[in-house]
């Protein structure tokens, strides 16, 4: 015979309020793991995607002149014939302290050429680096070689050429051998070489005009790369991309914030179901507590059995919540996430804090009825029945 | 063994006017092994007595000395370890804990003593047979009878053999076959040196006292010797 047991006999004996102070308990713990569950479920997701974003860092040459274009609309001043890089500089990257979190550098010359009277936007581009730094690009036909060409979709329409036919640029002779599906960025307005062929094409030889470089963001410091990058390429402007992120972070940081407040009513709602349940509990119990205390149980014997009991379904709360708390995390990840297969992942830690969360919730709750039970006084109890 | 000292005992409910005293001025010795009844009308104060007595219902004034501790000095934890190691009750209305078995309920008071488990059902066992109840060890109180019950509660009471049994009413709810069954426990019990003091309305468990007290209005009316009752009742 232990207090263990006496315990254990009386959730059994009364299985409804035990099932309600369970239900209140786990209600918390789930609501609580699941937030937090789907706030890193879905801070993954988006550091997943910022991976795949493709280029995140812009090095253009220093320039005093102000960007003339807004939403499109081109009113001159900066002309990318001004300032160039050399390509030599280019392996200075490498020497950066953070250069293991460069995914991709993409060296790009910018030139204009004419076709039929038409003027054309042409880029040389590293075609593997744009597999990285565009991975949104699905190609008609093939990515080119040293005497290809690959057209965006309204290039291709505008000169109404397909794939296979052959274009004269600046005294190269260039076939088509792939056209862009439509992006809905400039992308769809240029001609696509390789980057040595447009060096030529425009003979600028060991110079690019812009480099855009993929950096793996997850776990690296963007703003501290970009320092990196400036500092071994002094010539050069080193902006970085990431005003989508960082609106999309921030978005779901003020979720969170909300979210925990509203966890944090959540518990205190169960908390207070635990309490009064417990107190309605050590009411019911009055004589035999007074009973207990009669042949000589303490007063802290009479709060180890309350506490007992409250730990029992608190330890069980903290089982069926987590358990709860991950499976609706997972399905609100299915139902609201714009990635299809995103998956909330165990997490030891968040197991063990939820377990830690229930019992603290439980033994707190059930300490003033725990205390009520101690306090009675045996004489008192039993003259009630 | 344990002698029994009670000095002026006053028990007051209320204040001003509206005070009632339930217990004035009570004194009296009880020698170890002693078999006393406290009898008297409804309302006269004899179970406010047996709670002073029992260590549960602190006196308005007044000592109560068991073996040279001055009961009420203690403080509560105290009080529960002196009630544990010194006393057993049987109340009136049994206080089986009903969720619990027959046996579970005989081991209570040894539940937050340091025993092992197997001494602790050996203790309750030997208790249970000393009330004839072995075969009905593991039942819940619900599927035994009124008198078995008592049994249940007496094994309860001296599972950790206290020096001193107290009963309040213990034949209250039973018929005459139970209540003769209980009162030769307690002449048993009495006989190996136990004291006993027993509240009771009965003239006829009185009977099986050797010393009889007699509370009216709160104050002790008669403390008489009866030589060889429990023989002349067992007869």
């Amino acid at each position: 015979m232990t207090l263990k047991l006496i315990s254990l006999r009386n959730l059994m004996r009364r299985k409804g309020k035990a099932a309600f102070i369970l239900a209140g308990l786990v209600i918390g713990v789930a609501t609580v793991v699941g937030i937090i569950s789907f706030v890193e479920a879905t801070t993954h997701d988006i550091a997943h995607k910022l991976e795949q974003y493709g280029a995140n860092i812009l090095i253009v040459p220093r320039t005093e002149n102000l960007s003339l274009s807004y939403g499109g609309l081109s009113l001159g001043g900066v002309s990318f014939d001004l300032e160039e890089i050399r390509e030599s500089d280019l392996s200075r990257l490498a020497a950066i302290k953070n250069n293991r979190n460069i995914a991709a550098v993409g060296p790009m010359v910018l030139g204009v050429t004419s076709v039929e009277g038409r003027r054309i936007l042409m880029a040389g581009v590293d075609f593997k680096a744009a597999g990285i730094l565009k991975p949104w690009w699905r190609v008609q036909g093939a990515y080119p070689d040293a005497n290809g060409l690959l057209l965006g979709s309204e290039a291709a329409g505008l000169l109404n050429l397909k794939v296979g036919d052959r274009l004269p640029v600046n005294g190269l002779d260039l076939t088509v051998s792939g056209i862009l599906e439509p992006t809905g960025s400039q992308d769809d307005h240029l001609a696509l070489a390789a980057l040595t062929t447009a060096q030529q094409a425009f003979q600028k030889t060991g110079r690019i005009s812009m480099v855009e470089v993929a950096a793996l963001c997850k776990d690296c410091p963007i703003d501290d790369m970009v320092r990196q990058i400036a500092e071994v390429l002094p010539g050069a402007k080193v902006m970085a991309i990431q005003q989508v992120v960082k609106s999309r972070m921030e978005m779901l940081a003020q979720f969170s914030h909300f979210s925990y407040g509203i966890s944090g009513v959540i518990l205190f709602i169960g908390g207070l179901v635990v309490l009064v349940t417990m107190m309605g509990s050590v009411r019911e119990r009055t004589d035999e507590i007074g009973i207990f205390r009669a042949i000589g149980f303490r007063r802290s014997h009479i709060m180890r059995i309350v506490f007992l009991e409250a730990g029992i379904i608190s330890g069980l709360a903290g089982i069926i919540g987590y358990g709860l708390g991950l499976g609706c995390a997972q399905a609100a990840l299915s139902l609201l996430s714009e990635s299809q297969g995103g998956h909330v992942p165990f997490n030891p830690e968040l197991a063990i804090g939820s377990l830690v969360l229930a019992l603290t919730l439980g033994l707190a709750a059930s300490a003033y009825p725990a205390a009520m039970a101690a306090r009675l006084d045996p004489n008192e109890a039993l003259r009630t029945l | 063994m344990s002698y029994i000292i009670a000095d002026r005992l006053v028990k007051t409910f209320g204040a001003g006017g509206s005070a009632v005293s339930a217990v004035s001025e009570i004194s009296f010795q009880i020698a170890p092994g002693e078999f006393i009844a406290i009898m008297g009308e409804s309302g006269a104060g004899k179970s406010t007595l047996l709670g002073i007595l029992g260590a549960m219902n602190a006196p308005s004034s007044g000592r109560l000395l068991v073996d040279d501790i001055d009961v009420y000095r203690l403080h509560q934890e105290q009080l529960a370890d002196f009630r544990r190691e010194y006393l057993g009750f049987v109340f009136q209305s049994f206080h089986l804990v009903s969720y619990l078995s027959v046996i579970e309920n005989v081991m209570l008071p040894l539940t937050v003593t340091r025993r092992s488990k197997t001494g602790k059902r050996a203790m309750a066992l030997e208790a249970l047979s000393r009330v004839g109840l072995t075969e009905k060890a593991d039942r819940l109180p619900g599927e035994i009878s009124g008198g078995e019950k008592e049994r249940v509660a007496v094994a309860r009471a001296i599972v950790n053999e206290p020096p001193i049994l107290l009963a309040d009413e213990p034949t209250g709810n039973l018929d005459s076959r139970n209540s003769r069954e209980i009162m030769h426990m307690f002449q048993h019990l009495n006989d190996g040196g136990m004291t006993i003091i027993m509240v009771t309305h009965s003239a006829e468990c009185a009977g099986h006292a050797r010393r009889i007290m007699q509370v009216s209005d709160g104050r002790l009316q008669e403390d008489r010797s009866v030589v060889a009752a429990g023989l002349r009742m067992a007869s």
